[in-house]
């Protein structure tokens, strides 16, 4: 069987959930091997992590030449590994670096690529993926027609697989042309954790727009209660009441959570572009006329600075 | 170095508050549809222009550059009408249908044509196909590094210094002159076009260029030559209407907490 090639989407070392999910993708199509682009000293514990979630193999590669030098250096990694490996395809989280990390080795590599696939699946010797376009307006499914299927699979397209794989370790020595270490991070401030999940991997989103004149309180603590991610509309984020990274839609975070819960949020068709494909949809609008009520699988009309504190009381006298 | 040219790539994409459609071989409807500058190039075309602005000493020549059907000069004209200096239109039958791959080559090769700038500025994704990556797989084939999805620009000589929320971390990123750029929604408004921009842009040069003008094959790009082919579109059927209840008392609280309760979500 082909080696499938999963590129380990991890900070400094700790392995990020998609990762898992990619894993889980790979093993329908072939034998998954990861890729591990970091730190030495931290190849260990993610080859280990990996491991437990099918990969067969794991390349290493040591970032110590690269690191800060953004995504050219990884697309040089990934070809290098390509051409040795002669993968079944090759995916990668569709983050923004991914898919930036993908665009580049799809030109490398003469190969076509998909970006934002919500699920892949392998039909006789096709690999068939699926991509929500136009805001969610159409589903479309698609495939790779030359060289090796590089796919960027967007978080949530899988459930991860725990079951252990081989997990050989291969240390890989790539090399990296001067051409690719130019643009540089020069800072970074790492994001401080807010103590709940990461918006696009939630399996459910609280968010609040502009009418929580600027008070999450009753948002926050409804995803507390509900175990859930913060969201916010452009409109709250450009009051400056939550950072962009909390933005959900066309030019935020697009999500697709089992339950999305919109509070204060009328429902613009640039955010329903984030949220639209959830697979439940609860809104809490003081206006009745609101669109966001067009998409809503239950929708209540009322305050949410009433109705949604009363919500999490009950759901916290249930939890008992 | 000093900047003398800055290249803005604008794209010509169907309008989103419209009713955006497939054609029959699965290609988005570019041409039966209203269709617009990309909203979110716009925000490229300002940050263009500040530069320019921000620089008067150099002399800089702003060309909006767009790949698209005869309708996408409205895109350019729109560039035109914000402030740019001259505008280029790469057009030909041959290219409909292309994917990132083909339009990034497209966009490479147009850009060598007219000379290769000190900086080319992108949006953060077209509106229609949202990739984000043309951007990246221009500085892939151009050899330039690229700076990516600024919420903050600064240049300073041949220093470029951007700020951008990346996946795990805020970051500072700087690159060296000639590079690709590219643009978000938080570097600042753009502009509307005034009335004096209107007429000015009447008068500014707009240059049309077949395939065949750029030295690109007409083998090399359009449906038949895409790396990935559609198998097929469905349009998702609409959302089943769901219960709306009005709050009264405390009745909208009781009847979430049971709709969430069946749905298993407490
Ligand atoms: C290029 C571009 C990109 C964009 N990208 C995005 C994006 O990624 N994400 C995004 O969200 N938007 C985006 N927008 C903005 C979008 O068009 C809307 O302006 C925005 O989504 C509105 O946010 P909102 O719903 O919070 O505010 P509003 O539209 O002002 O709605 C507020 C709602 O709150 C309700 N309300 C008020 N008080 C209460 C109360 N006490 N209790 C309950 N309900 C209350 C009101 O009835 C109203 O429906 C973009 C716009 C542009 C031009
Ligand atoms: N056909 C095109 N013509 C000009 N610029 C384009 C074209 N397609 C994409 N771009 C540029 O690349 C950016 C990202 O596009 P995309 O990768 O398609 O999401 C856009 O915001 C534009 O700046």
């Amino acid at each position: 069987m082909s080696e499938v090639l999963v590129l380990v989407d991890h900070v400094d070392g700790a392995v990020r959930k998609p990762t898992y999910e990619l894993l889980a993708i790979a093993k329908r199509i072939g034998e998954p091997s990861a890729v591990f682009i970091g730190g030495a000293d931290k190849a260990a514990a993610a080859a280990d992590a990996v491991k437990a979630y099918g990969a067969e193999k794991v390349y290493v590669v040591d970032d110590a030449e690269i690191k800060g030098y953004l995504v050219a250096p990884k697309a040089e990694v990934l070809q290098q590994i390509a051409a040795a490996a002669s993968p079944a395809a090759i995916l990668i989280p569709a983050s923004a670096e991914g898919k930036e990390i993908a665009g580049r080795l799809a030109i490398k590599l003469e190969s076509g690529l998909i970006t934002d696939a919500v699920d892949v699946q392998v039909n006789g010797s096709d690999i068939v993926t699926t991509q929500s376009v136009f805001a969610g307006n159409f589903t479309v499914e698609a495939k790779v027609t030359q060289g090796t299927p590089i796919i960027a699979v967007k978080p949530n397209a899988a459930a991860p697989e725990e079951g252990a794989g081989a997990g050989a370790v291969e240390e890989f020595a790539a090399t990296i042309s001067d051409a690719a270490k130019t643009a540089q991070i020069v800072a970074a401030q790492p994001r401080q954790s807010t103590g709940r999940p990461e918006l696009t991997e939630a399996a459910i989103v609280v968010s609040g727009g502009r009418g929580t004149g600027g008070d999450f309180t009753a948002v926050e603590g409804l995803a507390d209660a509900l175990g859930a991610a913060v969201g916010a509309s452009r409109a709250a984020v450009d009051s400056g009441w939550k950072p962009h990274t909390f933005q959900v839609g066309q030019t935020g975070k697009v999500v697709s959570p089992q339950l999305y819960v919109a509070n204060g949020i009328s429902g613009a068709i640039q955010h329903r572009a984030g949220m639209q494909t959830s697979k439940t949809i609860v809104a809490v609008n003081k206006d009745e006329e609101a669109p966001i009520f067009e998409l809503v699988d239950f929708g209540v009309v009322g305050d949410l600075h009433a109705v949604l504190p009363a919500v999490t009381a009950e759901i916290e006298k249930r939890k008992g | 170095m000093t900047l003398s040219n800055i290249v803005v790539l604008v794209k010509y994409v169907p309008d989103a508050t419209g009713d955006r459609k497939f054609e029959a071989d699965n290609t988005v409807d570019r041409v039966g549809v209203d269709g617009l500058l990309s909203e979110l190039d716009e925000y490229a075309v300002e940050q263009a222009l500040q530069i320019k602005e921000k620089r008067a000493d150099e002399e800089i020549t702003v060309t909006a550059l767009t790949v698209g059907p005869a309708e996408a000069e409205t895109a350019v004209r729109k560039a035109l009408q914000m402030g740019a200096d001259k505008a280029v239109h790469v057009s030909d039958e041959a290219i409909a249908g292309s994917d990132a791959v083909a339009t990034s080559l497209v966009l490479a090769k147009a850009i060598e044509k007219i000379g290769v700038p000190e900086l080319i500025v992108g949006g953060l994704a077209s509106t229609d196909g949202g990739l984000s990556v043309v951007p990246a797989m221009l500085s892939e084939r151009l050899g330039l590094p690229q700076v990516t999805l600024a919420a903050v620009v600064e240049t300073q000589g041949d220093q470029v210094r951007i700020k951008r929320d990346g996946d795990t971390a805020t970051e500072v990123i700087g690159g060296t002159l000639p590079l690709v750029l590219s643009v978000t929604d938080q570097s600042g408004e753009a502009r509307y076009p005034s009335f004096k921009g209107i007429m000015a842009a009447k008068k500014k040069p707009l240059e049309t260029l077949s395939l065949s003008d750029i030295g690109v094959d007409a083998g090399q790009v359009g449906l038949d030559a895409a790396w990935t082919s559609v198998e097929s579109v469905t349009a998702r059927p609409p959302r089943t209407a769901g219960e709306i209840v009005k709050d009264e008392d405390g009745s909208g609280a009781t009847a979430l907490v049971e709709f969430l309760a069946s749905k298993k979500f407490i």
